[in-house]
């Protein structure tokens, strides 16, 4: 990220002269309107969202590709098969029409695959987070989703072939956000 | 884990000399009293009289009132004697580095603030040590500007404050459980807290960036190792969202977002996004890892119930509650916290015999817009086993479900927004339990 959003630290002795119409609607409160400009360039580090409307970087992985990347760190919290593990983090199996409590992980719960992406890139491995590179994180999500027999272990995953995969669970949820 | 010896005192040593007449004012079954008791229109100075056998002084000058203590300081710390209350951490998992939960001691603090070294915390990658010099708030997305804020720039924003409650989700969430887990009124539900938060409108720093028609959703992010996500619809953003900077006017406390977080009022905690650094804009929610694997409830029929983002009507007992133990027979104060993530709370009932009979509770008055309610009535317990129950009602008339009723609604499978009445078992030894009806 570019340096030039930060501007020079003003006086604290500004700090609270806006500060006094407290119980005033919102449009009256008179912003300062101190935003700096910022282009997508700049957040490129940063902006680390990734979904159907969020362009997922370039890049793309095999399973194949990516077996040596779990093993070497995923599987001593998740499990050699993705079972659970040390962990007790299973990202592979279970059944939501199973009789007993299902067993939800990646295969069988996520509803999105991109969601496999945006939260390995962001939060895994969980003791050096962000330290894949994206063309890592395609070849070990594309081994993930592969353990759960969605796809072999040939098929390439990048930002086009990941939005199009449907995960089983896919219609499995209800979005409560309209009645709130 | 224990309680202090001082709670016991506080809950045992009151014996009063209430007259025969006091009968009448009993108002529901197993010693219910009336909440008229605390509004002084009876029993004048009868009620919670500390015998005098309770004293641990021995009527000589103590030792304090014959030395100077230590002088002014710089930040001021709780008395040694009160340094057993403390939030409940637990024990670091190496496989999850930083994450976890610690809780609230609901039953060792009285009023309805929380002091901020004892709010709950939860994280999902640990407690980052952000330079404020070295953070900013970006806004992108479906925006007219995209617009970055840094630590110095927020400060000259006109902020606003606001006294309400944060409640993680997943508090209470051991009592969907079959077997009735015995622990404190900290351990099964101290996932709540409440303070006074201090910042910006969001809708202020949106209207900056200028949001495209088109945009519904709000994406927040936070700046810590998981850099953990939250997608929030676009009417909530700017309805009564605050960037907060400052909680109980000291700048937010590490564990709590410094130096900014999202605050999003009666919402499941995890969406008031701590260490913020992005909002984004869009059409559709981002299907972050933790509005979708996490945070979602799976009902009996395998559908699963995402965005389920208010925080329902709720009441929990904190004295008596788990874990202490009634010493001698005579008046108590019941006392608790309610608040519904809709409002405020307008009614409060207890009952001691498990349902079967109410009493209205006495709520300080100052109980506001989704903040915590203190609510007391007067109980007294003559040795019989007695069965605790709190259950509130807000002023849109949502009343707290029976556990039952809750089981029924979401089934055995769920985990976050538990909601029921509790209740907690005094047995005839005084001994005080999580139970179910």
């Amino acid at each position: 990220m570019s340096n030039n959003i930060f501007k020079p630290a003003l006086a604290w002795t500004l700090s609270f002269a806006l500060s006094a119409p407290l119980a005033v609607a919102q449009d009256t409160l008179g912003s300062p309107q101190l935003g700096k400009p910022v282009t997508q360039m700049d957040l490129s580090d940063l902006d680390l969202i990734a979904s159907k409307e969020s362009v997922l970087p370039a890049g793309s992985g095999t399973a194949f590709q990516g077996r040596e990347i779990y093993a070497a760190k995923c599987a001593s919290c998740h499990g050699a098969e993705g079972s659970g593990g040390a962990a007790n983090q299973p990202l592979v199996g279970g059944n939501m029409r199973s009789q007993d409590a299902p067993t939800r992980t990646v295969g069988s719960y996520w509803p999105h695959a991109s969601t496999l992406f945006d939260y390995v890139r962001r939060a895994m491995p969980a003791n050096a987070p962000k330290s894949l590179s994206n063309t890592e994180v395609y070849q070990v999500i594309a081994y993930v989703l592969y353990m759960n027999g969605l796809i072999d272990q040939y098929k390439v995953i990048n930002a086009e072939t990941l939005l199009t995969l449907k995960m089983p669970n896919a219609g499995g949820f209800i979005d409560m956000s309209a009645s709130d | 884990m224990s309680i202090r010896e001082t709670d016991v005192a506080e809950l045992g040593a009151v014996e009063p000399n209430l007259e025969p007449s006091t009968t009448d004012l009993m108002v529901a079954g197993n010693g219910l009293m009336s909440r008229r008791l605390l509004l002084g229109l009876g029993l004048g100075g009868a009620g919670l009289t500390v015998a005098s056998g309770a004293l641990g002084a021995d009527f000589s000058m103590p030792v304090w009132s014959k030395q100077p203590g230590p002088g002014p300081s710089g930040y001021g710390q709780p008395s040694r004697f009160v340094a057993d209350i403390q939030r409940d951490p637990g024990r670091a998992n190496p496989l999850y580095p930083g994450g976890g939960a610690s809780r609230t001691p609901l039953h060792q603090l009285r009023g309805t603030i929380t002091p901020n070294g004892l709010h709950f915390e939860r994280h999902h990658a640990g407690v980052p040590e952000i330079d404020p010099a070295a953070h900013a708030v970006f806004i992108n997305g479906l925006v007219e500007r995209p617009l970055a804020f840094d630590y110095e720039s927020l400060l000259r924003y006109p902020m606003v404050s606001r006294t309400q409650f944060l409640e993680c989700s997943g508090n209470s969430g051991a009592l969907f459980r079959d077997a009735a887990v015995d622990g404190t009124a900290q351990s099964i539900n101290g996932l709540v807290s409440c303070a006074e938060w201090t910042g910006i409108p969001l809708s202020v720093l949106l209207d900056e960036a200028g949001v495209s028609p088109e945009a519904r959703w709000v994406s927040a992010v936070g700046a810590d190792a998981a850099s953990m996500g939250r997608s929030i619809p676009l009417n909530k953003a700017v309805d009564d969202v605050l960037v907060a900077l400052f909680q109980n006017g000291e700048p937010l406390r590490p564990e709590q977002g410094y130096p900014v977080r999202l605050f999003v009022p009666g919402w499941e905690g995890n969406v008031s996004v701590k260490w913020l650094t992005q909002i984004k804009l869009s059409k559709e929610p981002s299907q972050f890892r933790d509005e979708t694997s996490k945070y979602t409830d799976t009902l009996a029929d395998r559908s699963s119930l995402q965005f389920t983002f208010p925080m329902g009507v709720k009441s929990i007992i904190t004295s008596p509650s788990g874990k202490m133990q009634l010493q001698t027979h005579g008046l108590y104060q019941i006392e608790g916290l309610a608040w519904s993530g809709a409002g405020s709370i307008s009614k409060v009932e207890i009952s001691a015999d498990g349902g079967a009979t109410w009493a209205e509770a006495a709520i300080d008055a100052q109980a506001g817009d989704k903040s915590l309610a203190r609510f007391r009535l007067p109980w007294r317990w003559q040795g019989n086993s007695a069965q605790l129950i709190s259950r509130a009602t807000d002023n849109y008339g949502n009343i707290q479900p029976t556990r039952n009723q809750l089981l029924a609604e979401k089934g055995a499978l769920a985990f976050y927004h538990f909601n029921a009445q509790q209740c907690w078992d005094v047995s005839s030894n005084g001994e005080v339990k999580n139970t179910y009806v």
